[in-house]
């Protein structure tokens, strides 16, 4: 039911003030809830900032979460979506020794994980996957073997599948 | 309006744009960091009248009581670091409270932000939870459009507190000065477009109705529709209950009001609330204080919910007929389309459970303290000495509510109290904020012994400026409300409850205020006209019985059908 925990993509646009990301969070921190992730950048329109915030809770919490950010002066829209409603994706990146190349088979690890080696150093190579979190946890678990030197995956980025486009939206803003 | 460009520093122009916005008063309280804007403001003492007070949150409590008596924004100065924090009681207390106020306070010069230079403190960090909106000026062009948003923001849609931080070097730096006032803000739609058919669908529920109650809150006066709210429900001739911040919106003479809801309301709307078919809320966020227990409130009601705040709307409870709209606006056009209705049955209901309700009261308390002075009978007798037309400002605690129950506000903008924070210590400064916002009324402030200790200094504001607010101390000894929490809810074990004061009255005249101190209830009514009387302030003390309880009373956790008479 209601009560049950899942996933959300929360997506916010907001001008481009200092402390957006403060005045974003607080209102999780209010509610006693753990963001999993969060990415911030600057979108296709000048000056329109978009935060992606990932975390499991309740319908019933975020749709209240989403109203209150909402509510905040700078944000232009905040919108909240489910795992099927969006598009996502994360990279993570994996240094392991170059030792390892050669005396491994690190090389089919990466063919039939679809990553790629960004860089080759004497020391280190850099393996890079881009793909939803669990995907890149096979990957992890899979290099895990061989020696995983520094590992770091980005939170997520997302863009909806039904959507105006944002600058139809803030036409509408404008025009109210 | 656009004043014509000048150079000045941009403490002169943070005195333009006051002007420009009309403030004719300002509370607060001088420091380092906002010394440059003080000396900008002795040249325009002839405009812009400015009221030290004791304490930083003497002046934004000051600046509350100022902004809900009069509609206006109430206009705060303080200086960094200690001066804003001590704002931020305040500050929270007018975001619950949605109360319009623009604080200023000084910060150190840009180029020390950060550092922990002398009181230096991220007043953005701290202030953002409680402020509808915050920023930071360093640079003294941003002054004048800042400024102009903060006005904007603080006092549309749904008010609430805005802190502008200036830095002292944007203080002094030279700029050319004009001012705009804005008007809107892309990101930012307060005056939600009203949909007719949302309308359209309460007015079906509304004209269905058998067993209407309307609960009306402080949106009512915040959008000015107390006449809207008038004709609607004598029109409909819908039941009227208010919450604690509503008292006033709909006069309590008026024969279709039936008192308040919540906790410590009237026995007659809470109980209903879980008997009518249709609950018409206005203006009001159903507080816990208000709902009881939300899993057992009006689960047979269709609930019909006007808000201006998009978030409140089904927030806690779900609304059948959500309304996001302007009270004032919504009110008209729900009035078009209802049906004149008469429900005197259902009203004559309300009407014989409250006189009940005050026999079983007062015949319990003849019974305990019978002649002892008590809060009701001061209550009662001050609601009928001013005929319930006074502007009342109440502190927290059971006076708070015994003031709810018992004076008859028959007056908008007359009920000024912390309600949403519960607040100690609000109501000296709000009632001298009240006074000079209304300096031809009759404004008496009702405090505990234990709240007045905790803002007396503002005595001092009083004294200094000549402000003649009429306060009445219920003194019973005791952090009654507290106590009387322990002596329900913790087998009677006082911890920490009782509470020593002073001599109030010569407390009072060290501060060259009269004061009268009474404790027999013959003495009671030539005092209150004394108080009345008296031109200037005046101070009474009355003692009142130490142990008496808070009733009807819906305890935590229950629903609002088991509210308690005793
Ligand atoms: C600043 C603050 N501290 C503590 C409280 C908790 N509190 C609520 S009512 C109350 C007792 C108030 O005592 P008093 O002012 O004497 O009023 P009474 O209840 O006796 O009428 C207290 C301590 C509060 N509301 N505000
Ligand atoms: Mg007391």
């Amino acid at each position: 039911m209601e009560r049950l925990n899942q996933t959300f993509t929360v997506s916010i646009f907001t001008e481009n003030t200092i402390g957006m990301l403060n005045r974003i969070t607080i209102i999780f921190t209010r509610r006693h809830l753990n963001i999993d992730s969060i990415t911030a950048s600057e979108t296709e329109m000048k000056n329109v900032h978009r935060y992606t915030i990932v975390l499991k809770t309740t319908r019933e919490q975020i749709d209240k979460v989403v109203g209150q950010i909402d509510k905040l002066i700078d944000v232009l829209k905040a919108f909240v979506h489910q795992d099927d409603e969006v598009v996502h994706q994360e990279i993570a990146l994996y240094k392991i020794k170059t030792t390892e190349l050669k005396t491994n088979n690190v090389e089919q690890v990466v063919r039939e994980n679809f990553a790629k080696i960004l860089t080759v150093d004497p020391e280190f190579i850099i393996i890079e996957k881009t793909g939803h979190k669990a995907e890149t946890q096979v990957l992890f678990e899979k290099l895990k073997p061989f020696g995983i030197l520094e590992f770091a995956r980005s939170g997520r980025v997302a863009v909806t599948k039904p959507m105006k486009e944002l600058s139809t939206y803030l036409k509408e803003l404008e025009n109210n | 309006m656009k004043t014509k460009e000048l150079k000045i520093t941009g403490s002169e122009a943070v005195i333009q744009c006051l002007k420009a916005e009309d403030v004719k008063t300002i509370f607060g309280y001088p420091g380092g960091a906002i010394m440059p804007i003080y000396d900008a403001l002795f040249d325009h003492l002839e405009e812009v009248n400015h009221i030290l007070t004791r304490h930083e949150q003497g002046a934004i409590h000051a600046a509350q009581g100022y902004a809900r008596t009069s509609g206006k924004t109430g206009v705060v100065f303080a200086t960094s670091g200690p001066g804003a924090t001590n704002l931020i009681t305040g500050l929270a207390d007018a975001l619950i409270d949605s109360t319009p106020l623009v604080c200023i306070t000084g910060q150190v010069a840009s180029h020390l932000l950060g550092t922990d230079a002398f009181q230096e403190t991220d007043v953005m960090g701290i202030s953002m939870p409680v402020t509808k909106w915050n920023c930071q000026v360093t640079n003294a062009e941003d002054i004048a459009p800042t400024l102009a948003k903060a006005f904007y923001i603080a006092s549309s849609g749904r008010p609430g507190p805005v802190l502008v931080d200036i830095t002292k070097d944007a203080q002094f730096q030279a700029v050319d000065f004009s001012y705009k006032k804005c008007s809107s803000i892309r990101s930012y739609q307060p005056q939600p477009k009203l949909n007719v058919e949302q309308v359209q669908a309460a007015a079906n529920l509304l004209n269905e109705a058998k067993k209407p109650l309307m609960i009306v809150g402080q949106g009512i006066m915040l959008s000015n529709a107390e006449e809207e709210l008038l004709t609607f429900a004598e029109k409909s001739g819908i039941p009227v209950a208010s919450t604690l911040l509503g008292l006033g919106v709909f006069p309590a003479k008026h024969p279709l009001f039936v008192g308040m809801v919540g906790m410590h309301g009237n026995y007659a709307p809470n109980v209903k609330t879980n008997e009518c078919d249709v609950l018409l809320a206005v203006g009001m966020r159903f507080d816990d204080r208000v709902t009881g227990d939300v899993s057992r409130y009006a689960k047979q009601a269709k609930v019909v919910h006007i808000d201006i705040d998009a978030a409140e709307i089904n927030k806690i409870i779900k609304a059948d007929a959500p309304v996001l709209a302007d009270a004032k606006e919504a009110l008209a056009v729900l009035t078009d389309l209802v049906e004149k209705q008469n429900h005197q049955d259902w009203l004559d209901e309300f009407h014989q459970a409250k006189q009940n309700e005050l026999q079983v009261l007062s015949k319990n308390r003849n019974k305990n303290f019978s002649d002892e002075l008590r809060m009701d009978l001061v209550i009662d007798l001050l609601s009928q000495k001013t005929n319930g037309n006074a502007v009342v400002v109440t502190d927290v605690g059971q006076h708070q509510m015994m003031a709810a129950q018992f004076y008859q506000y028959n007056q908008t903008k007359s009920n000024v109290t912390s309600g949403g924070l519960g607040t100690m210590g609000f109501a000296l400064p709000a009632a001298i904020g009240a006074k000079l916002a209304n300096p031809e009324k009759q404004v008496v402030a009702i405090i505990g012994d234990g709240g007045f200790q905790m803002t007396l200094q503002e005595l001092g504001t009083m004294m200094q400026n000549n402000i003649g607010v009429k306060i009445i101390i219920l003194n019973n000894g005791y952090l009654g409300m507290v106590r009387q929490w322990q002596q329900m809810f913790f087998e009677k074990r006082y911890s920490f409850t009782n509470i020593q004061s002073p001599d109030f009255v010569a407390l009072a005249a060290s501060y060259n205020i009269k004061g009268q101190k009474v404790e027999k209830q013959e003495d009671l009514s030539n005092a209150l006209d004394q108080l009345l009387n008296t031109e200037n302030a005046f101070l009474l003390e009355v003692k009142v019985a130490k142990e008496d309880n808070v009733f009807p009373m819906v305890p935590t956790g229950a629903s609002v059908a088991e509210i308690r008479l005793q």
